[in-house]
């Protein structure tokens, strides 16, 4: 990505550029970034530095003006020989494992489904702008809404889903879909996989509409099989938009909160990090542990982010050679 | 064989056509269906009746909500635009250093979870006097939309020909004036698409909404219709929360068919060419 910036300045022009006129453009630069910048440190920096500071202290949300400094006891202490704080709390690892869970299936799925819709929608048919609209709908949806509107059709005694399970005769009882450890995390799985699949799906479908047709024209002329021209032409082709889609999925993903605090409420079977951070930190008041769980989702996350970065432009790389 | 084909390609479509669709529609069924009639399931409209509708706006300040709803995510997108704007100019057109890593950052912070900063944004919220008030959501709300409106714009910006501000610039004019004169005009659509999904990540919001306000008058939609309540603990008005739902989704219904390749054009731009 930065190599497309700097394939911009050839030698000549980075040489007129020491011109007055760059020098001014290029103070105008810092006076047109400098507001969004202090923005941006304002209402992000400061806050993840407060947050990372809290988790050393004994903060409670009532008076978050007198804490202690307690060092890293909100991670791990040893009191008279027991230990405790959060790396020992089994309701963190818990969650942080409904968060890993939840992540690897949903996004498999998603991408599995929003490659089959792409291609679809990547056929010429009539009606086919109504139903990228159509896809466009479970995405814009507020998440809050859609828990609620699954809640209802998922619910135990009169919902609509075990009313249609039932008369086809798939099950022979209601099921209750968000309150049974055995089925909360896959109906949350379900109701995320109905929201975001056509995100994947509508940047797959950018993917494949840049493709060059002619490609596919000598495929049809040499008489290969469809599928076969799939994975040998279009897979490697989109692999790039693809690779970027499942990253962005994957990291929300890992944060999600909205969907499984409506859906399922503060339940240990499907408690993910963020909600779990949230009740320690307003429900429980306990600023301290909160901020360290948070700080916890924070390091997880941004590892993530500079490794996928770091092998995603090692990657582009490649493919530029 | 080929009409076999043909068959199953338009059943597939049929297919997601009906799993996209079939949870809106039976909102709206359900949203016109109220006491014991919600306890049998029916699956075609049987009748018209407003009922939930009156009563989400009598039993619960919804309007109001509706309209902190309005005001948080349109300060949220004036504000948003306003700052990315010029900033984009600077990212897209401009090469000074440190320019990459600035741009990383700022993608970086699209990236944040958003309960790492859940603490600390509480206590600036609290110290700015804005805990449990419109403004503190707007302020709380930026974090999640300047980032992707940044990118998003310098993107679009880095599109435009080179040529276009050349012209202006041998004509005397100032930075400030290239931006307002010549690339505003032009940026306007590419400031439709970001507003639009800058509207729509503020109108959803939900963590930050429910967690900085208090009372019920505050309350943006998500957390007002999350903790919709009926006449006892156990017993959830589900019409009314549906009616709700079909309330505030049908504006965003009709920005998505209205505006769906804007959108589709600002959701591929802040992904693929990011």
């Amino acid at each position: 990505m930065s190599d497309a910036v700097a394939g911009r300045i050839t030698p000549a022009s980075a040489r007129r550029r020491r011109s007055s006129l760059s020098r001014s453009r290029v103070r105008a630069a810092w006076l047109f970034i400098a507001p969004p910048l202090i923005v941006l440190g304002l209402v992000a920096g400061w806050p993840l530095a407060r947050t990372i500071w809290f988790s050393f202290t004994d903060a409670n949300l009532n008076n978050l003006r007198e804490y202690e400094f307690i060092g890293f006891e909100n991670y791990l202490a040893n009191y008279d020989g027991e230990w405790l704080g959060l790396l020992t709390d089994p309701d963190w690892w818990r969650s942080v494992w409904n968060t890993v869970w939840f992540a690897l299936v949903s996004v498999s799925i998603e991408t599995v489904l929003g490659m089959l819709v792409a291609l679809i929608l990547n056929a010429a048919f009539p009606g086919r702008g109504i139903m990228r609209a159509i896809i466009l709908i479970p995405w814009a949806i507020p998440t809050v809404v859609s828990a609620k509107m699954w809640n209802w059709m998922l619910h135990d005694q009169f919902g609509v889903i075990n009313d249609m399970l039932l008369r086809i005769g798939l099950i022979s009882a209601p099921i209750t879909w968000t309150a049974s450890p055995d089925t909360a995390l896959w109906t949350v799985v379900m109701v995320d996989v109905w929201k975001t699949t056509p995100f994947i799906a509508l940047l797959i479908l950018a993917a494949l509409q840049m493709l060059p047709q002619d490609i596919y024209e000598a495929a049809r002329v040499d008489g290969i099989h469809p599928i076969r021209v799939f994975f040998r032409v279009t897979l490697p082709l989109i692999r790039p938009a693809l690779l970027v889609a499942v990253i962005f999925r994957a990291l929300d993903a890992l944060r999600v909160f909205d969907l499984i605090y409506v859906l399922t409420a503060n339940s240990r079977d499907t408690m993910s990090m963020s909600v779990y951070a949230r009740q320690q930190l307003v429900d429980f008041q306990e600023v301290g542990l909160g901020s360290a769980a948070s700080t916890l989702i924070f390091l997880i996350i941004a590892l993530l982010v500079v490794v996928t970065m770091t092998v995603g432009r090692l990657r582009f790389g490649e493919d530029a050679r | 064989m080929k009409i076999l084909a043909r068959i199953g390609f338009w059943l597939l479509v049929l297919m997601i056509a009906m799993f996209s669709l079939f949870p809106f529609y039976y909102a709206v069924i359900s949203s016109f269906r109220s006491g014991t009639e919600l306890f049998s399931v029916a699956y075609l409209p049987e009748r018209f009746d407003l009922v939930n509708y009156l009563a989400v706006f009598q039993r619960q300040p919804f309007g109001r909500n509706i309209l902190n709803s309005i005001a948080v995510a349109g300060s949220v997108v004036a504000l948003s635009l306003a700052l990315g704007i010029t900033a984009a100019y600077a990212f897209g057109r401009i090469s000074f250093r440190g320019r990459s890593l600035l741009l990383f950052t700022i993608l970086g912070v699209s990236m944040f979870p958003q309960v790492a900063v859940l603490s600390g944004m509480f206590e600036l919220i609290r110290s700015f006097g804005l805990y449990n008030t419109i403004p503190g959501l707007i302020l709380a709300n930026l974090m999640l939309t300047m980032p992707f409106t940044i990118w998003v714009l310098t993107t679009f910006m880095r599109e435009l020909p080179k040529e276009i501000e050349e012209a202006a610039f041998v004509d005397g004019a100032t930075p400030w004036i290239v931006v307002r004169r010549v690339f505003l005009p032009l940026m306007a659509p590419a400031a439709v698409t970001t507003g639009l999904l800058a509207f729509i990540v503020s109108w959803n919001e939900f963590l930050f909404a429910l967690t900085f306000t208090l009372t019920n008058e505050q309350r943006t939609v998500p957390p007002a219709i999350a903790l919709m309540t009926g006449s006892t603990a156990y017993e959830l008005p589900w019409g009314a929360i549906m009616a709700a739902s079909v309330i505030v989704t049908l504006p965003i219904i009709a920005l998505v068919l209205v505006f769906q390749r804007r959108i589709v054009a600002g959701i591929t731009a802040g992904a693929v060419k990011g």
